[in-house]
């Protein structure tokens, strides 16, 4: 076992050298450069941001520049933003938190809505409860969050007034007030992102279900004569989990790059919008670290998946 | 005759016989505007009017928390750092320049004593130095007294290339000397009739030299103080978060009577412009929202009922259409819209003309800009002063069709224009941005009649506009026909506006593309007059220079203006906002107060 994710671990280092590799050269070639809000001030003359791209050796031959973030990386010194002149790491760190409550909040929602209402219509297949959960579920994976995000702002925020749509990171209050105003603010995005994800993982928990509940060992757990509760949870949910356990684990490094689309409909300040501007503004060094430790945690979370498939299932051995 | 005529008037200002606004009025009937007009008075003798007081609190603090919405927030808190607007805003809570500017025009002096000009020495009457006092007992938020000795460090830091500060060019040409401990004195190579750039404005805030000394030159990115700014201005620094929030509050030692007004600050950024607007006018979470980019109509329709409004102030930001005078399909020496080519359409100044009448500038304000734009035929808006009357504008196809017919280019078979076998085509471009694509189809329609073949194109803001040498698709390789967006008037001169489009400008592959004049338009006179004007102290001989160079850019179709554009701000309608079209949002922050 020790030995399997040693293996795998040492796999791995290869596959993210390649992976960066590819990530800085591709943005290396998109166009445009951190400066070009200075191209049309006519108080700044074009020598103005030639220099600075000279500066930041933007200007120096492609391999050059990865070589140079390589070995910066390995000596953990992840540079720092051209448009803020902030050190990256702390850039990310600082927007980690958030990321991690909201999008952490929604994955936790997505699974508390999806499993149950997943495995109870499994249970009662085209029952109504079944057709209603599935017509849901469909409407909910066909609309998209920038859809229904605008949609709660339009019926929460302007037309009822209860919630806010701008997020503060910082709440000016302490104590209980605080942790409801928190709370209070994270309702939308949070309910907009987990409904979206609970909507495909129920359909997904169902036919994982379905597969199983048919079985003929489900059948002998009845024939035994043990109750619909036990057959269910220990019974056809233990195996029934395992695909399940695949896509939350690959699901989990989004948490960590967070949802671009929604954080910025919300003003979220998470790991998605620094993304995303990042790039809008070809912030190099801030695009790569996002991208590189988003990669990082794929590898990673897939190796946790395929550890788990063991522990879910003693038949599959590591080797 | 205006010149004597223009003496006279100084005289009586000088004398108390007439007054100031009297005479403001008079200038602006003869084409000169506010901002103008008052430097004319202050090279005349006469001091710069300070602007009138509005501001109505009586108490320093009380107004509670103020909120403004940035939808692109600031990424960095250091003045002369700021690649753009948000930053430069961002900046301005905590630090101040000697003066900036007010929505006249006017300096309006925050660490000034007093505004420099001839009448009290301040101004030299070579024009090749200004002698600026500082206000007295101004203190640093750290309680350090503010002296002389920033102003000459925060020059020898932005004006050294090894800090790589974005203000290199106000600082770079001067050279900035220490009086006493409460007074400056700018030198300049050469006369310099538009003195009020350095330490004025957004990139004229001034650094705590304690807190920057160790971090002049190729250090300037490890100072701690980049992110944590201790300033001189009415908010003290509580917290910064690059790209989501900026956070202050009120200094209790500010050096203004009764100001600040509000308690604490805060600006966020992100999102987009429609639901800031939403926020401010329709939902109320916030006081006040900048650079409303957003559709006239969308708007007018959140302002039904709602808890805010938009505000607009006038500068000189102009969008236009700039015609390629070199030809962009033939190469020479590796370069496409090289010097040595001529454009094989536009080369007939008739055809040029003829499609500045193709483009319906009236269309394109009642149908995208509204309230947000005016339409115009000069290049050059403003200040006042330096607004020709010269001009004129029409659109009318019939007109502009029979012009081209007499250049010798005749409707063929396929409904196009042609001349000696070669077809009327074009290609413009612009930045990807919902208005310029909107006056793209307008434009286009008009062509169309006309018998123009025009293909659209649209490139990345980021493209467009980045300096990436290796790129074709940025605005100064030009390579298309004509192209379209904006240039801001970042300050009320058109000395910078204006230089651009002189020949030694041109943008060639030899200067990496990195010359200004994009359309590489070449004209001796237009060289001539700016010349004249760089070194003419006498303003109103000067103003008449920098019309006459508007006048020839008309002239010689060189732009088709396409619309004066305003700024446009959404406010709470308790805000009492101080804005300018000459100056950043904030950049008289310790102005705004909320009517009660």
């Amino acid at each position: 076992m020790s030995q399997y994710v040693l293996r795998r671990l040492l796999i791995a280092i290869p596959s993210l050298l390649g992976i960066s590799a590819v990530l800085f050269f591709v943005l290396a070639l998109a166009p445009g450069d951190p400066f070009s809000e200075l191209a049309t001030n006519p108080n700044v003359p074009p020598e103005v941001q030639a220099a600075l791209r000279a500066k930041f050796g933007l200007d120096d031959p492609i391999y050059l520049r990865y070589l140079h973030w390589l070995s910066a990386m390995m000596h953990g010194d992840w540079g720092f933003s051209f448009v803020s002149r902030m050190d990256v790491d702390k850039l990310i760190l600082q927007r980690l938190p958030t990321t991690l409550y909201v999008i952490g909040s929604a994955q936790i929602l997505a699974l508390l809505v999806a499993i149950p209402v997943g495995v109870y219509a499994a249970t009662k297949p085209y029952s109504v409860f079944d057709q209603v959960a599935n017509t849901l579920a469909f409407v909910g994976f066909s609309l998209p969050t920038f859809f229904t995000g605008i949609l709660f702002i339009l019926i929460f925020s302007v037309t009822l007034d209860w919630l806010p749509f701008v997020y503060t990171t910082d709440i000016n209050a302490t104590g209980i007030r605080w942790v409801l105003e928190m709370i209070r603010q994270a309702i939308m995005p949070v309910a907009v992102l987990g409904l979206f994800q609970a909507a495909s993982m129920t359909r997904f928990v169902r036919s994982a279900m379905l597969d199983v509940i048919r079985l003929d060992y489900v059948t002998t757990a009845r024939a035994k004569g043990l109750g619909q509760a036990t057959v269910i949870v220990k019974h056809v949910m233990r195996n029934a989990m395992i695909p399940v356990v695949t896509l939350i684990a690959l699901q989990m490094p989004a948490v960590f790059g967070g949802a671009i689309v929604t954080e910025q409909i919300f003003r979220i300040p998470g790991i998605g919008s620094l993304l995303i501007s990042s790039i809008l503004s070809n912030d190099t060094p801030v695009v790569m670290a996002v991208t590189f430790v988003f990669a990082c945690l794929v590898v990673l979370f897939n190796l946790i998946a395929d550890v788990l498939y063991g522990w879910l299932d003693p038949r599959i051995s590591f080797r | 005759m205006l010149d004597k005529e223009l003496r006279s008037m100084i005289g009586q200002v000088k004398d108390g016989r007439m007054d100031r606004r009297a005479f403001i009025k008079r200038m602006a009937a003869v084409g000169l505007t506010a901002p103008l007009a008052n430097q004319i008075l202050a090279l005349g003798g006469v001091a710069m009017a300070q602007s009138p007081a509005v501001y109505k609190p009586t108490k320093r603090g009380g107004g509670g928390p103020l909120k403004l919405l940035w939808w692109q927030g600031p990424t960095l808190l250091n003045p002369h750092f700021a690649t753009g607007t948000k930053d430069q805003d961002g900046s301005r809570l905590f630090y101040e320049p000697l003066a900036s500017w007010d929505a006249d025009g006017n300096l309006n002096p925050i660490l000034a004593a007093e505004i420099p000009s001839v009448a009290n020495g301040g101004l030299a009457a070579d024009a090749k130095s200004v002698t600026w006092k500082i206000k007295p007992g101004v203190k640093w938020h750290d309680g350090k007294p503010l002296t002389a000795d920033d102003f000459v460090f925060t020059w020898q830091y932005a004006s050294d290339p090894a800090t790589a500060a974005v203000s290199i060019s106000t600082y770079g040409e001067i050279t900035v000397e220490k009086v006493n401990d409460l007074s400056i004195r700018i030198l300049f190579k050469t006369p310099t009739p538009f003195w009020a750039n350095a330490f004025v404005g957004a990139y004229g805030c001034v650094l705590p030299k304690h807190l920057f000394s160790d971090y002049k030159g190729s250090k300037s990115r490890e100072a701690p103080n980049n992110l944590a700014p201790v300033g001189t201005g009415p908010y003290k620094f509580v917290e910064f978060k690059p790209g989501d929030v900026v956070r202050g509050q009120l200094n209790p030692d500010y050096h203004m009577p009764n100001r600040p007004h509000f308690d604490t600050i805060e600006m966020k950024g992100g999102g987009d412009a429609v639901s800031a607007a939403r926020a401010v006018i329709q939902t109320g979470e916030f006081d006040f929202a900048w650079n409303m980019q957003v559709e006239d109509d969308v708007l007018l329709r959140l302002e039904k009922g709602g808890k805010g409004k938009t505000l607009y102030a006038t500068g000189g930001d102009i969008e236009f259409i700039a015609i390629n005078f070199t030809d962009p399909n033939t190469e020479v020496d590796g370069e496409r819209s090289s010097i040595k080519t001529k454009h094989p359409i536009f080369s007939d100044p008739k055809v040029r003309k003829a499609l500045s009448m193709l483009v319906d500038r009236e269309s394109v304000k009642k149908a995208i800009y509204g309230r947000a734009g005016r339409t115009t035929a000069n290049y050059l808006n403003g200040p006042e002063k330096f607004v020709s009357k010269n001009t004129s504008w029409e659109f009318n196809i019939e007109k502009a069709s029979k012009m081209l017919d007499e250049a010798g280019w005749k409707v063929g078979s396929d409904g196009i224009r042609e001349k000696d076998g070669k077809k009327f085509k074009l290609l413009y471009q612009t930045s990807t941005n919902g208005p310029r694509q909107k006056t793209q189809a307008i434009v286009k329609q008009a062509c169309q009649k006309a018998g123009i073949d025009v293909e659209l194109k649209s490139v990345v803001a980021s493209v467009f506009f980045s300096s990436d040498v290796a790129n074709p698709d940025t605005y100064p390789k030009f390579y298309a026909d004509i192209e379209e967006f904006q240039i801001p008037m970042t300050q009320p001169d058109p000395a910078l506006h204006m230089r651009r489009y002189i020949s030694a400008n041109v943008a060639t592959k030899e200067n990496k593309w990195q010359g200004q004049n994009f359309p590489r338009y070449v004209n001796k006179d237009y060289d001539a007059a700016i010349a004249a004007a760089e070194t003419e102290t006498d303003p109103v001989k000067r103003a008449a220079l920098y019309i006459k160079c508007n006048d020839l850019l008309w002239q010689d179709t060189v732009f088709i203006p396409v619309m004066h554009r305003l700024k446009v701000e959404a406010a709470a309608n308790t805000l009492r906002p101080a804005l300018s079209g000459w100056a950043n949002e904030t950049d008289n922050i310790q102005d705004w107060y909320r009517e009660a």
